[in-house]
């Protein structure tokens, strides 16, 4: 599997460097190309957010007129916004969604991504193939039949019809963990097998001990979605507002309570800011995990 | 689903070899038991039950009730949005995949040049894909902002006319395309990881040769990426067939109404049905007007396309299953 580290980047230089003479004589303008590019492109990932943080900071008069500038510092309106809209309540209810969701894809998926990568049985590729195909095909083909189900259970208009399904296993989870868990060579667990450890001992203290990094990328990605996901609150809770999510919160906060864009922005970076914190707690296994939902090159 | 757990057996078999397979059998099993429930409950049943459904009328009060191919009948002939939805979600399919291939593709081989600071770079050309979808959304709607947001604004220190973006019915899908690049973040990474991945030597072997860069990347740099590249190909055509979320924040934001409390039928679209893309239409037949007969009819046209991708996908599954020497 191609597993990149952080400090690999570096190394990967020789592409562009044909024969020593030729990068000697190319290197002044290919370095410069390169930086424009380079600080281009960083120009253009970072500004969206330069520009959230700076209309944040502004009175209302000014957010809506075309100065980029604070001319007064706003820090208020990140406590403004919490009058406005029950932020607290949508934190909570994002917060409740994502880690129960989290936990339970967990306890469900590890298991079975351990027996499709590391157990043999007949089916094993077609159960595989079961879970790419649970993977690719979008939810509304399953939407409606699913929603009258929760519906018959009296659970729409709450956020269980999203948190329990994660208790029997989630397609994208299980695919990840089984691609992380075939990397693990196979010696540790027939040194364990062979001293008589149970199937789930040998997986509990062998194998996922040494599967921490992909069990974290599983647990980031999916508490990412949970924590993103519009489409899911929206289908379900749309109706009773104490139980919106950020994302839902967000994207009427502008219509319900304000037509302010300074309040809507400092709302926005609210949103983002977890996301960012948990991202560079655990960068790294994140990185190594968005590698290994690509194929091997 | 076939899941036959039997070894294959040659001969007869000793009893205590018997046992032994049936304890492996019981514990894949058990490994399996959720997995298993979680299949036959929210993918396999759902999936029979839409195809039910979409020969029915079903208002989720009364029962189902039988009206044969009805449905698709007013799909082909009496829905007045369903074809501008089928465009739009073409439309993505057409230009969104494409351009989020090429910029994806551009900015990783980039990053693939620059030797001091490349984590720090490769780090901050991915953080916007983790934004959330509907924070990315608001900001790129307030961005531009026809009169006073920063692009028109910039554009027209250099004497541009910028467009009205999300206003315009021309533009707002070409504005959600730009909303698409700047979270390039996933597809970057994987383009990344697999461009580290070719092999050194064929590049040397081709400097060697004299070999001019478009040749490079033709015949070395191409060939060993391609099945990632079919990989994000296939992933973004998936991806784009269920463009939801940010078509439907960007018309109720620019909009300037609240699609809770006033209906989302009433927005969606915005400006004149322009970024209404399939699902969205799915969605507002199915749980705003409650026509779960036809939702589901939608639903069984979307799987049908859906699967054709799926099955390319899965085609190339081999690509996913280099297990057997990693389990010998």
């Amino acid at each position: 599997m191609s597993s990149i580290a952080l400090e690999q980047i570096p190394r990967a230089a020789s592409m562009t460097t044909p024969t020593r003479r030729r990068r000697r004589k190319e290197s002044v303008f290919a370095f410069v190309m390169r930086w424009c590019m380079v600080i281009a492109l960083s120009t253009v990932f970072l500004a969206p957010v330069i520009f959230i943080g700076l209309t944040a900071l502004m009175s209302n008069e000014q957010a809506l007129t075309s100065q980029l500038w604070p001319q007064s510092w706003h820090w208020d309106n990140f406590v403004t916004v919490f009058q406005k809209a029950p932020l607290l309540t949508y934190f909570a209810n994002t917060l409740l969604y994502a880690s129960l969701s989290t936990v339970f894809m967990l306890v469900s998926s590890v298991p079975a991504a351990y027996a499709m990568a590391r157990l043999r049985w007949r089916g094993r590729n077609l159960a595989f193939l079961a879970v790419l195909t649970m993977m690719m095909l979008p939810p509304q083909v399953t939407v409606v039949p699913v929603y009258v189900m929760w519906s018959h259970l009296g659970l729409t208009g709450s956020l269980w019809p999203l948190i329990l399904p994660n208790l029997f296993g989630d397609a994208f989870s299980i695919f990840l963990l089984r691609q992380f868990l075939l990397t693990i060579p196979q010696d540790y667990a027939d040194a364990a097998r062979i001293d008589g450890c149970s199937e789930f001992k040998v997986m509990w203290r062998v194998i996922l001990p040494m599967a921490k990094p992909g069990i974290a990328a599983a647990a980031m990605f999916s508490f990412f979605f949970a924590w993103n996901d519009y489409y899911g609150p929206l289908l379900y809770t749309s109706e009773n507002p104490n139980q919106w999510t950020v994302s839902l919160g967000l994207a009427n906060f502008r219509g319900l309570y304000q037509v302010q864009w300074n309040l809507t922005m400092a709302m926005t970076l609210l949103v983002m800011i977890p996301v960012v914190v948990v991202f560079f707690l655990a960068q790294k296994s994140f990185v190594e995990g968005v590698t290994l939902t690509g194929v091997k090159g | 689903m076939a899941l036959a757990l039997t070894a294959r057996r040659a001969g007869p078999v000793p009893a205590p070899l018997r046992a032994k397979r049936r304890r492996d059998r019981l514990t894949v099993l058990a490994f399996l038991a959720p997995w298993l429930i979680g299949l036959s409950v929210f993918f396999i049943y759902p999936l029979v039950m839409t195809l039910y459904y979409s020969f029915t009328r079903f208002d989720l009060v009364t029962a189902p009730h039988w009206i044969g191919l009805r449905n698709y009948e007013f799909f082909l002939t009496k829905d007045p949005k369903v074809w501008q939805a089928v465009r739009n979600t073409a439309w993505l399919v057409v230009i969104l995949v494409p351009a989020r291939m090429i910029f994806g593709l551009g900015v990783s081989m980039v990053l693939t040049t620059v030797r001091r600071g490349g984590g720090l770079f490769r780090t901050l050309f991915y953080l916007p894909a983790l934004a959330p979808p509907v924070a990315a959304t608001l900001a790129f709607v307030f961005m531009f902002n026809p009169e006073t947001g920063p692009v028109n604004v910039g554009l027209a220190k250099i004497g541009i006319q910028g467009p009205l973006w999300f206003n315009d019915p021309a533009w707002a899908k070409p504005a959600l395309v730009l909303l698409g690049l700047w979270g390039i973040g996933d597809l970057m990474i994987i383009f990344l990881a697999s461009l580290l991945d070719v092999p050194k030597d064929q590049y040397e072997a081709a400097a060697l040769d004299g070999v001019r860069p478009w040749q490079r990347f033709r015949y070395i740099t191409f060939p060993n990426i391609r099945p990632v590249l079919t990989f994000g190909a296939v992933t973004g055509v998936i991806a784009a067939l269920q463009y939801f979320t940010e078509a439907s924040v960007a018309a109720t934001v620019a909009s300037g109404k609240a699609n809770v409390g006033e209906g989302i039928g009433t927005t969606l679209g915005y400006p004149d049905g322009s970024t209404l893309t399939y699902p969205q239409w799915l969605f507002v037949k199915g749980f705003s007007d409650y026509a779960l007969g036809y939702a589901s009819a939608l639903a069984v046209l979307l799987f049908a396309v859906s699967v054709i991708f799926t099955v390319i996908l899965l085609r190339k599954a081999q690509a996913f299953t280099p297990t057997e020497e990693s389990l010998r």
